[in-house]
């Protein structure tokens, strides 16, 4: 297999950055908060950039949707050594619906248009906690899928992938053209280095709109409510075994 | 319609090469990712571990090679002989956020940079920057920089260390003091008297890789703060090297030791603003979470005045850095404003780092707190590469120049 890789980087809220909700929770406050890779996404990024250095594939092309700061995301994935990169501008309110459904669209209409053999995707991001852009992508195409892989390899015309499932691992073989989601333990992102950081600047991001590639945005859902999670309340302390008992029996726990 | 394209593209070409004052209002993309980068790795890799490199007193060597990966450790180097390829603006950004997570490894970073590759970068011939830069662009050897003596640190011009030629190499005698990565060097700069009459223009500067013979380390000094780099003697006894490694012309040691330290004090201002920065995080994070008399002691003024002065000592440095970076980078003369920005940056870092400690309040005297840290690493800035009260005299004197009539 010696194609064209799309990996999608996604823009999310920094995870180190305490999440506070609007005031009139209609969603998670934005403006000004630090911005960054999902790192699931950067894990994307990573694999995809380790098979073109083992010259399994010929190229990365970096897929972003959203608002003009969406080219940060690319930069980065630029920077980590993409070869170049795919700005969709979404804005505004369609910015804000903005969910797997659409951007599986968007991923799928330009797998065709860009003849990829391999999607890597990360395998949720940790706004939304989806994991289904990956899925839904792979269903769309009618190709198989790799989710949640842990490690992938090439052999021959197919890929073996490793999955983390609840029960352990498991090990598949999938033909080609198909879409991987990237876990936790599939590698461990490189920093970009300074030069390629330098040569990121003249990498090319293309930039289209949603319409260009004759997909619909338009959102099937309505988020009514954002609230934060309860606050923990105090627990209660026993002297013996005994109480303790007593207290779970009390609350009908046992 | 050409001559336009040619002329718009002339423009756009000078444009791009002009280092001007509107970089100093919001940095270019490739600076902000350079940035961003270095401080994602300071977060992740460096502030985690710093308390403990500080009790330690242990060097990061995976740390540094992680950073010779990244390019950092020879930032203005050109590609070809292994660096980076960027500008000074770009190393101080990169030193302020290394800083910011651990101050020793800022100074590691600094002293391999500016003062050991810097002189051979500017004053080496083809073969001597190819034998002592090239491998130390990886963070598997760093340099050093041996100026001061045990006799003589402002007073740089009375270099006692000698070098006598003998056949076909050079005999050095001599101690030097307080050299920063002498423990973990695999060479220095050395500055010794080849021709005692000419005073300070008999200096030459000459390079020696370690271990050598005739070369060998006093002890590691205990010291107050960037307790993860190493500082100590190296002392010279008949060490013996070719010809070839004298650097630069005869008797241009001065010359070279001046104009290193001018840029070396770029980095150590952003050293010590990251410093200062780190200062301030921690101090206002702590005014949002610490209460008492019922709120939060942000909300006091005695507080907030504090933290106001301390978030404008430290942006009027960091433009100081950015400008005398700029300036350099435009081949303009920036002697002046180095050293302005070496004074008021190594005085931020240790005003905010006492202002820290003092609105941690008991917290920041113990460890537990990165405050007191803080305090210690930040007191050497205003000594080394050039103690407070010579940036003044620097910085008066070329005052003065400009106002001769």
């Amino acid at each position: 297999m010696s194609g064209r890789v799309l990996v999608g980087v996604k823009r999310v809220i920094d995870y180190a950055v305490k999440i506070r909700v609007k005031p009139d929770n209609s969603s998670v406050v934005t403006d000004g908060v630090k911005h960054s890779m999902n790192p699931f996404c950067e894990i994307a990024v990573e694999e995809a950039v380790k098979m073109k250095e083992k010259k399994l594939i010929k190229e990365v092309v970096a897929v972003s949707c959203g608002p003009q700061q969406a080219q940060e995301t690319i930069r980065t994935a630029l920077a980590m050594g993409a070869d170049r990169g795919i700005h969709v501008e979404v804005t505004g309110k369609d910015y804000e619906t903005l969910g797997p459904l659409q951007i599986s669209k968007i991923m799928a209409a330009l797998a065709k248009k860009e003849e990829a053999q391999l999607i890597i995707l990360g395998k949720q991001a940790i706004d939304d906690d989806c994991n289904q852009t990956g899925q839904m992508t792979a269903a769309l195409l009618d190709w198989p899928q790799g989710t949640f892989a842990s490690e992938v390899s090439l052999e021959g015309d197919k890929i073996k992938v490793v999955r983390e499932v609840d029960g352990g691992l498991e090990t598949i073989k999938i033909n080609v053209p198909a879409v991987i989601t990237a876990d936790l333990r599939l590698n461990t992102p490189r920093y970009a280095t300074l030069p390629n950081i330098m040569k990121a600047k003249k990498k090319k991001i293309a930039n289209m709109k949603p319409a260009d590639l004759g997909v619909d945005i338009t959102s099937r859902l309505e988020v009514l409510r954002v609230d934060e999670p309860p606050q923990r309340q105090a627990g209660v302390k026993v002297e013996t075994v005994e109480d303790l008992v007593s207290k779970l029996k009390e609350a009908g726990l046992v | 319609m050409a001559a336009l394209f040619k002329a718009r593209k002339a423009l756009a070409v000078c444009l791009a090469g002009c280092r001007s004052l509107s970089q100093l209002a919001e940095l270019p993309e490739t600076h902000q990712l350079l940035r961003q980068t270095c401080r994602d790795f300071a977060d992740r890799e460096l502030a985690p571990i710093a308390a403990r490199l500080d009790k330690e007193h242990s060097y990061p060597a995976k740390q540094i090679q992680e950073l010779g990966a990244m390019g950092v450790m020879a930032m203005e180097v050109p590609e070809e002989l292994g660096g980076a390829g960027m500008d000074y603006l770009a190393y101080s950004l990169a030193m302020e956020e290394i800083s910011r997570g651990c101050a020793s490894t800022g100074v590691v970073v600094s002293v391999n940079n500016s003062l050991y590759i810097g002189p051979i970068l500017k004053n080496g011939t083809e073969e001597q920057k190819t034998q002592w830069i090239t491998p130390f662009t990886t963070g598997e050897k760093v340099g050093c920089f041996a100026l001061s003596e045990p006799g003589n640190g402002s007073d740089a011009g009375a270099a006692s260390t000698v070098a006598r030629q003998d056949g076909d190499e050079w005999v050095l005698n001599g101690t030097k003091a307080w050299i920063t990565n002498s423990w973990d060097a695999s060479a220095t700069v050395v500055f010794a008297t080849t021709d005692k009459k000419l005073k300070h223009k008999g200096i030459s500067a000459f390079l020696i890789p370690m271990p050598h013979p005739g070369l060998s380390l006093g002890k590691k000094e205990d010291k107050l703060g960037i307790r993860a780099s190493s500082t100590a003697n190296i002392i010279l006894e008949d060490c013996r090297v070719p010809l070839d490694n004298m650097l630069g012309p005869r008797g241009a040691g001065f010359k070279i030791a001046m104009q290193t330290l001018d840029s070396g004090r770029i980095g150590i201002a952003a050293q010590a603003l990251g410093i200062a920065q780190a200062s301030l995080d921690c101090a206002a994070d702590y005014a949002h979470k610490r209460t008492a008399f019922g709120s939060p002691i942000g909300k006091l003024q005695a507080i907030q005045i504090k933290l106001a002065d301390m978030a404008v000592a430290i942006e009027s440095a960091r433009l100081l850095t950015w400008k005398a970076a700029l300036l350099r980078d435009s081949k303009k003369p920036f002697t002046k404003e180095a050293a302005m920005a070496k004074l008021a940056a190594s005085e931020a870092a240790t005003f905010c780092s006492h202002q820290a400690i003092q609105i941690l309040g008991g917290m920041g005297y113990v460890s537990d707190m990165p405050a007191e840290r803080h305090y210690r690493d930040a007191r050497i800035t205003e000594i080394y590469e050039g103690t407070s009260e010579i940036q003044r005299l620097v910085i008066a004197g070329q005052l003065l120049k400009e106002y001769q009539s």
